[in-house]
């Protein structure tokens, strides 16, 4: 290598060694990438095929060509409009409370004087995103039983009801569950961004607004606020975009066979056409039915967002 | 003027402590919700409901028999060894990987990024996942834990290549002046000067790992390979679907309070104690490994 440095027209690290050494520090990665990543998109063509389970992969690409029979199927699927209105519905009202809610805490945290105290809010309110939707939903279904659970109790003493109520298995409650304990379980962390961009914000703004007589509340709204327009413009992206994926982990363990009117969204279906009844062509429309969505709605609130504000995401 | 200004300021603080106070209860009394009935007894759950502040009756009852049940053991261990391993495995792959990405004299680097980014917003779906795992004859085995997560995705590589770009330039060059090849410089050089995204990134692998059970619902149906996690999950599926049907039955009737059984209660109380055991290693690891979470959190923001 040193007598290579001798040579004319070296350049530092492009002999063959040195790339030998990158590309096969690489190597792994890529293989992986190709194998989980790259093959598992053939799959998407089932969409137009019809494929049955038996035929294997091989069959992935044997199997007779079925035009868009599997879409029609799915649309004709009057358990479908229900889904899309599940999955937005929850996706939409869901984004919208904890993006809300999320600023306002970040707000409010920014306030605390006492460092210590800020810190320690912070590590508390964190930590239930750590648990998993396993255990945090069991504890919500317990917390909301009817045999004792402590919502039907506190509501009973109070007088509000006289017949414990089974919000589990009240459909009309389901969304209201959903959107409410996921705040609960992400209120903490959803502001870990926000905070960061307030810590960021030019502290002589502040000192300016002092001198004008500004109070707290109003330097929060007209200072605080609009210094991280940028950051909340691309998370509203991003949860536009992710609409159509709604958090499995979470539905899945509260869902039941009384709720599914209102729980049954596109993730779970997918879940349910696909690996439990085997119809592989209708679930693998579904996903590209949802993609494609998710494509279409990325852009067009990034579009919307570089109109009305100048600042998108690309 | 100033006096009012102060006492305003006063209320304000208060306010604000009220408030957190308030927020914080909330976000953490459903985790002391689950331990205290752990530890209550069946019968106090059965005749008063459940505990709301501290156990009706202390009991170690459940506790004993979870601890005692050879699945939940062996559902413990798989799960302990399948994060110890992909955490390490994903790691060190996916760091390797940016690694050789972030430098300058690659070549060939529009290769990986298209490739990269492919991976990233496209997806094929669990169903081409599931006849690929079966092509693979890893479906319903232990491997379909490890060998689809041990790239961490090409997200974290974006993580990883901006944190290895800001390593100085200086330092390459001296090591390479002195011979050293690329992996001496990966392994001696960048990886000691990573070590706080490479801990933030590893505990984010660690908990997902731990936390995930869709990996077994989908791709495995044996129960020898079950984890804590899903095991969680179908014991939590049998007794809400048991208690609703027994729920919308006697719905109305009479006092509710009376009608848990004594043997329905005794389960919740082990599901209970499941959960809590479940929940218990990442909520004694959370006081460690919290400094590392904003880290990790800003690394990732600074791609943006």
């Amino acid at each position: 290598m040193k007598k290579d440095k001798r040579k004319k027209g070296f350049r530092l690290g492009y002999d063959v060694h040195t790339q030998m050494q990158l590309h096969s520090l690489m190597l792994p990665g890529t293989l992986l990438m190709l194998t989980f990543s790259i093959v598992p998109l053939f799959g998407l063509i089932l969409a137009f095929k019809n494929y049955s389970v038996i035929e294997g992969i091989k069959g992935v690409f044997t199997s007779p060509w079925y035009g868009f029979q599997n879409f029609k199927v799915i649309f004709g699927n009057f358990d479908f409009a229900r889904m899309l209105v599940n999955t937005l519905g929850i996706n939409l009202i869901g984004n919208v409370v904890n993006i809300f809610m999320a600023i306002l805490f970040a707000l409010l945290i920014n306030e605390i004087a006492n460092k210590k105290f800020k810190s320690f809010v912070q590590t508390v309110t964190y930590m239930p995103h750590f648990i998993s939707w396993v255990v945090f939903g069991g504890i919500v279904i317990t917390m909301l039983s009817a045999d004792g659970g402590i919502f039907n109790m506190l509501l009973l003493k109070l007088g509000i009801i006289k017949d414990p109520v089974v919000f589990m298995a009240q459909p009309q409650y389901f969304w209201a569950i959903a959107i409410l304990s996921n705040l609960v379980k992400e209120l903490g962390w959803s502001t870990i961004l926000y905070t960061a961009a307030i810590s960021g914000v030019d502290q002589e703004l502040y000192e300016a607004a002092d001198l004008d007589g500004a109070s707290r509340v109003q330097k929060m709204l007209h200072v605080t606020l609009p210094c991280i327009k940028g950051t909340i413009v691309i998370m509203v992206i991003f949860a536009v975009a992710g609409i159509m994926n709604n958090n499995f982990d979470q539905l899945y363990v509260l869902q039941n066979s009384f709720n599914l009117e209102r729980s049954e969204v596109i993730d779970t279906y997918i879940y349910k056409v696909g690996l439990q009844q085997l119809q592989f062509g209708m679930a693998a429309a579904v996903n590209i039915f949802k993609s494609v969505l998710a494509i279409i709605l990325l852009t067009t609130a990034n579009l919307v967002s570089n109109k009305l504000t100048d600042s998108g995401l690309f | 003027m100033n006096k009012i200004k102060s006492k305003r300021e006063k209320r304000f603080n208060l306010m604000l402590t009220v408030v957190m106070a308030i927020i914080m209860l909330i976000v953490v009394y459903p985790v002391w919700y689950s331990l205290i009935n752990s530890l209550n007894s069946a019968q106090s759950i059965a005749k008063n409901g459940y505990a709301m502040l501290l156990p009706g009756e202390f009991s170690l009852e459940s506790w004993g028999n979870v601890v005692k049940n050879p699945k939940i053991f062996k559902a413990f261990g798989i799960t302990l060894s399948r994060t110890v391993i992909v955490t390490f495995l994903q790691t060190v792959i996916t760091a390797m990987f940016a690694y050789g990405f972030s430098r300058n004299h690659l070549t060939g680097k529009k290769f990986y990024t298209v490739l990269g980014f492919v991976s990233m917003y496209l997806n094929g779906g669990v169903i081409a996942y599931f006849i690929l795992f079966n092509a693979m004859h890893i479906y319903n085995t232990y491997w379909v834990y490890i060998l689809p997560a041990l790239f961490g995705g090409f997200y974290n590589v974006i993580i990883f290549n901006t944190n290895f770009k800001s390593i100085p330039d200086s330092l390459f060059e001296s090591a390479k002046i002195d011979g050293a090849g690329e992996y001496t410089i990966f392994f001696k050089i960048v990886i000691p000067l990573s070590k706080p995204v490479i801990s933030a990134l590893g505990i984010f692998t660690a908990v997902a790992t731990w936390n995930d059970y869709t990996q077994t619902l989908y791709y495995t149906k044996s129960s020898e390979i079950q984890t804590l996690s899903y095991y969680m999950l179908s014991i939590t599926k049998a007794s809400a679907s048991a208690a609703q049907l027994g729920e919308t039955m006697s719905a109305g009737a009479a006092s509710v309070l009376t009608t848990v059984s004594n043997s329905a209660a005794n389960y919740k109380t082990i599901e209970l104690a499941c959960m809590v055991l479940s929940a218990l290693p990442l909520i004694i690891m959370y006081p460690f490994a919290q400094k590392f979470f904003e880290k990790g959190v800003m690394v990732g923001s600074v791609k943006g």
